[in-house]
């Protein structure tokens, strides 16, 4: 709504972006509130559900807590980011298949810290898992489809060709 | 036992109906929603737990003509929420009775201007003296509500409890408390509302039970039922917690929009949700147990108190449930449970899964093994003596007509986990280790849908519809917020009309769209709508072979034909159902007698505990669920459900402390209140056996509360196992395990000279 502020330039899910916002407005609010990227959740506002998890220069971050002068020429990822090719992401079809989304309000930001964690470590063990997903908060599965989901994409076992989804990108 | 039922789609782990929607993150939930031209709303609170408004101020360095200001003097018609007893105020008139109570809304374009606004305004009070604890409200010093701080009271009683004491072999008695809990839905409770003066009020919001919501619209707005409209959009978690409250915010956005003559959405954030909104009611439990010198029970005495908090919302309602599985799947001769719910001065409590269940039932099951512990018996073999069978009656006299399988839940969990080789290993090794092991176990069940006669008073309507555009639509106000009401609905509605899971949709749970087929609540969606759905789906079929010549059996393309040309010669396609209640259900509500649900799901659950003795935590190291739920309708749903339902068992036992300081929640933010993370859950295996109900949705019985049910007795149970120490209250956070421990330690040290 506001025009004021200054212009932030940053590339999100490959598109290059500019936005007017005051610097230290949360980047949570410039992906919702400017960008319409309503996908990207907010929790708790400080830091601790991970609802609000994107990937910002290859790291993982809680949108919530990062100004948005911070992003200024940044590479951001969001959940709206994840399916290409007209498909689901193969972490996003092991999600659908393995029951790792009940509610769905935690599920972008798990998205977001599944892939990092399966990007970075491509074989994780569930020990790996459960740490890579610790700062993201479920409060529906307990867990376990979760971690179920993630040792299915990364090993490719038992998950299906991922579901072609209309209007994705 | 499996079932031998062949069906197609029900039993098939299909995909979660909005499943691609959550997870390409375009799914709307209320925060994601804009109308045109929308304001936002905040509220002013009391900031004490009980007194008299003296005065209201508006800071002057606030420019208020930009805002529009809401009082209790703007509700055009009844200024109460309109749950069971219409005690609790849409906003504070005079007078404050809790901590965090609304007095005062504000809207404005701008929602970064109201955190400011809010502050801005004061409240002048004269103090009254609060009523903080059960011990408190029960002496009735100062009285709270009503004449008496007595918000529901029930009397069980089943032979006569007071005539064995004298013959009873052991007599053993317990006290065991609770504390309350938070939901902790990821999303917080949000509401959009719009007013005009022709269609009246549309809410859309996050909530469980539309047409609750409906009904105190009507109250408080003085309208008639067709200008009141309520929409439920992407609901991100729920747990109970979005039964009652909605009904508040929506009358407060809904407010504000009329006032403003704008759109207002008002979305909380955490600190908000945590202080205001419902928790799990706190209780006390105190049993008084007598056996023969079998170890056979003879009477159980059980004196229940619940906190219900300010207003009576849904104490009364939580209260029955606490009772009715106060005394467990056991069978005894005599029993009395004798229940009370005590208004208090804390923001009242309200429904969260499990309904009272988890509170009764980790009493009786704690209880269970100190009454073992008494006899000299091992805590499975002293349930086991005393199970309930098929044939049996429960503590209100119902007669066990369906199959019943205790024996063989219990033997499937001890062997799944290796109960007796780990306690014997535990018991070699933890003299020796500063980490000590234990196995503890919880019995229980859980009834399903409302209790005694509340499903015949819901009369709920549900059905199926095919549209002129070919779409079948499945017509219910039940709503999905995670624990798969969308999927297992449509899979029901497939199986019975012999299409296709995809050919499927489910209508919008829209009051201006679907019948009321009751509240999504009390484990009921799939055994008592999930029938409805059944039923109409078998209706439509014999409406179109009947009108329209479907064949006994058709291709999908024969079931769209048939379809139009009943649509051309009949009209609508639409097939609607009313609730029956399965033969021989009689409930007599003034003497607790009869049969108290429908049916039930029966559960065991095993625990693993570490006790590390240095730092004083305890660690659940590993989980097993055994569970007879009717028929699994979806098997990865449905286990996702037990396993969510474990998690949050754990955290009700060994993390989640509400801390209240006069009445405020103190810890109101993620950071200290804490739910266990993605390192805290333990394995948790999931065994289920199937007993088809028959009169619940392709056999299917309630799911979703019982797995709340059994962790924190089986772990408190494995604590002790573990340490030799018997906690008899949770949470158990390491404060209070060292407090317990040390305490145990110093009574065990010699005394010294």
């Amino acid at each position: 709504m506001s025009t004021t502020g200054r212009a932030i330039h940053f590339t999100i899910n490959g598109e290059s972006r500019t936005v007017q916002a005051p610097p230290m407005k949360r980047l949570l609010d410039v992906i919702r509130e400017d960008l319409h990227l309503t996908g990207t959740k907010e929790g708790c506002g400080e830091g601790e559900c991970g609802s609000c998890s994107v990937r910002m220069n290859g790291e993982l971050v809680n949108s919530c807590l990062v100004p948005a002068m911070q992003a200024e020429g940044a590479e951001i990822q969001t959940v709206e980011g994840l399916a290409h090719d007209g498909a689901l992401h193969r972490v996003q079809q092991a999600f659908l298949q393995c029951g790792g989304a009940q509610c769905g309000i935690c599920t972008p930001g798990m998205l977001m810290a599944a892939v990092q964690l399966i990007e970075r470590n491509p074989h994780p063990s569930l020990a790996e898992i459960r740490e890579g997903l610790a700062g993201n908060l479920c409060r529906c599965t307990g867990f376990m489809r979760i971690f179920e989901s993630v040792l299915a994409a990364a090993t490719n076992e038992n998950i299906a060709e991922p579901k072609k989804v209309e209007h994705a990108r | 036992m499996k079932t031998t039922t062949t069906t197609r789609i029900v039993g098939a782990p299909v995909h979660r109906k909005e499943g691609v929607d959550k997870l390409l993150g375009r799914a709307r939930y209320v925060d994601d929603i804009e109308r045109e031209g929308m304001w936002f709303g905040a509220t002013v609170r009391s900031t004490i737990p009980r007194g008299i408004i003296q005065s209201v101020s508006f800071d002057r360095r606030i420019d208020w003509s930009e805002f529009v200001i809401a009082t209790a003097a703007d509700v055009p018609g009844d200024n109460h929420i309109q749950l069971i007893v219409a005690d609790q105020p849409c906003l504070a008139d005079g007078i404050v009775n809790h901590c965090d109570e609304p007095i005062i809304l504000l809207a404005h374009l701008d929602k970064h201007k109201l955190r400011e606004a809010v502050d801005a305004v004061r409240v002048e009070y004269q103090p009254l003296p609060p009523v903080f604890t059960i011990e408190e409200s029960e002496q009735q010093k100062q009285v709270v509500w009503g004449k008496d701080n007595l918000l529901k009271s029930f009397v069980l009683n089943k032979g006569d409890v007071d005539s064995v004491w004298g013959d009873a072999a052991h007599i053993v008695e317990g006290e065991y408390r609770t504390g309350a809990q938070e939901h902790l839905y990821i999303e917080n409770n949000g509401i959009i509302a719009e007013w005009s003066d022709e269609s009246g009020v549309t809410v859309w919001g996050s909530l469980q039970c539309p047409y609750y919501v409906h009904k105190t619209l009507i109250k408080v707005f003085d309208l008639p039922d067709n200008k009141v409209r309520v929409v439920q959009t992407e609901t991100g978690g729920a747990f109970g917690g979005k039964e009652d409250y909605p009904s508040i915010l929506a009358s407060h956005a809904a407010l504000l929009a009329k006032k403003s003559g704008h759109p207002v959405k008002m979305v909380y954030d955490r600190m908000e949700d945590l202080a205001a909104t419902t928790k799990r009611h706190p209780s006390r439990t105190r049993h008084r147990t007598a056996l023969d010198k079998d170890g056979k029970l003879l009477a159980m005495d059980i004196d229940l108190a619940t906190d219900g908090g300010a207003y009576s919302t849904l104490s009364s309602t939580v209260l029955s449930r606490a009772t009715l599985h106060a005394p467990g799947p056991y069978s005894c001769p005599n029993v009395r449970v004798t229940a009370k719910a005590w208004a208090t001065n804390n923001v009242p409590y309200g429904a969260f899964r499990g309904f009272g269940a988890p509170q009764t039932i980790f009493a009786l099951e704690r209880h269970m093994d100190e009454v073992a512990a008494a006899l000299g018996m091992e805590p499975v073999e002293f349930r086991r003596r005393n199970f309930l069978h098929q044939g049996d009656t429960t503590a209100t006299n119902q007669l066990m007509r369906e199959p019943l399988m205790m024996d063989e839940l219990l033997d499937r969990a001890l062997k799944a986990s290796d109960y007796y080789a780990k306690r014997a290993r535990f018991a070699a090794e933890n003299p020796n280790s500063m980490v000590k092991r234990g196995m503890g176990i919880a019995a229980f069940y859980h009834g399903s849908g409302f209790t005694g006669s509340g499903e015949r008073i819901l009369n709920s309507l549900a059905g199926v519809e095919v549209t002129a555009d070919g779409v079948v639509q499945v017509l219910v106000s039940n709503t999905e917020f995670g624990q798969g009401t969308n999927t297992v609905l449509t899979q029901i509605a497939a199986e019975a009309l012999g299409i296709d899971y995809d050919d499927i949709l489910m209508a919008a749970a829209d009051t201006g769209l679907v019948p009321n087929s009751g509240p999504t609540v009390a484990s009921r969606t799939v055994m008592v709508v999930g029938r409805l759905i059944e039923r109409a789906g078998t209706q439509l079929l014999n409406m179109l072979r009947e009108h329209a010549g479907l064949g006994a059996t058709y291709t999908r393309e024969e079931f769209f034909a048939a379809c139009e040309r009943y649509r051309k010669a009949k009209g609508d396609v639409v097939s609607l159902v009313r609730y029956e209640a399965p033969p021989g259900i009689h409930w007599d509500d003034a003497k607790y007698h009869g049969e108290a649900y429908p049916s039930y799901a029966w559960s065991v659950h095993v625990a693993q505990v570490a006790v590390d003795t240095v730092t004083y935590s305890a660690e659940v190291e590993e989980f097993w669920a055994v569970q007879e739920v009717g028929r699994v309708l979806n098997p990865v749903l449905a286990t996702g459900q037990i396993e969510g339902g474990v998690a949050q068992g754990i955290g009700y036992a060994l993390y989640e402390k509400v801390v209240l300081k006069d009445g405020h929640m103190a810890n109101n933010q993620m950071t200290n209140y804490i739910i266990p993370t993605a390192e805290d859950v333990p394995p948790i295996h999931v065994y289920f056996e199937e007993i088809p109900f028959s009169h619940g949705g392709y056999g299917a019985k309630g799911i979703g509360e019982l797995p709340h049910d059994g962790p924190a007795p089986a772990i408190v149970n494995a604590i002790k196992d573990a340490t030799g120490v018997s906690f008899r209250q949770i949470p158990l956070l390491p404060e209070d395990l060292l407090t317990g421990l040390v305490a145990h330690e110093q009574a065990e040290a010699p005394a010294s000279l």
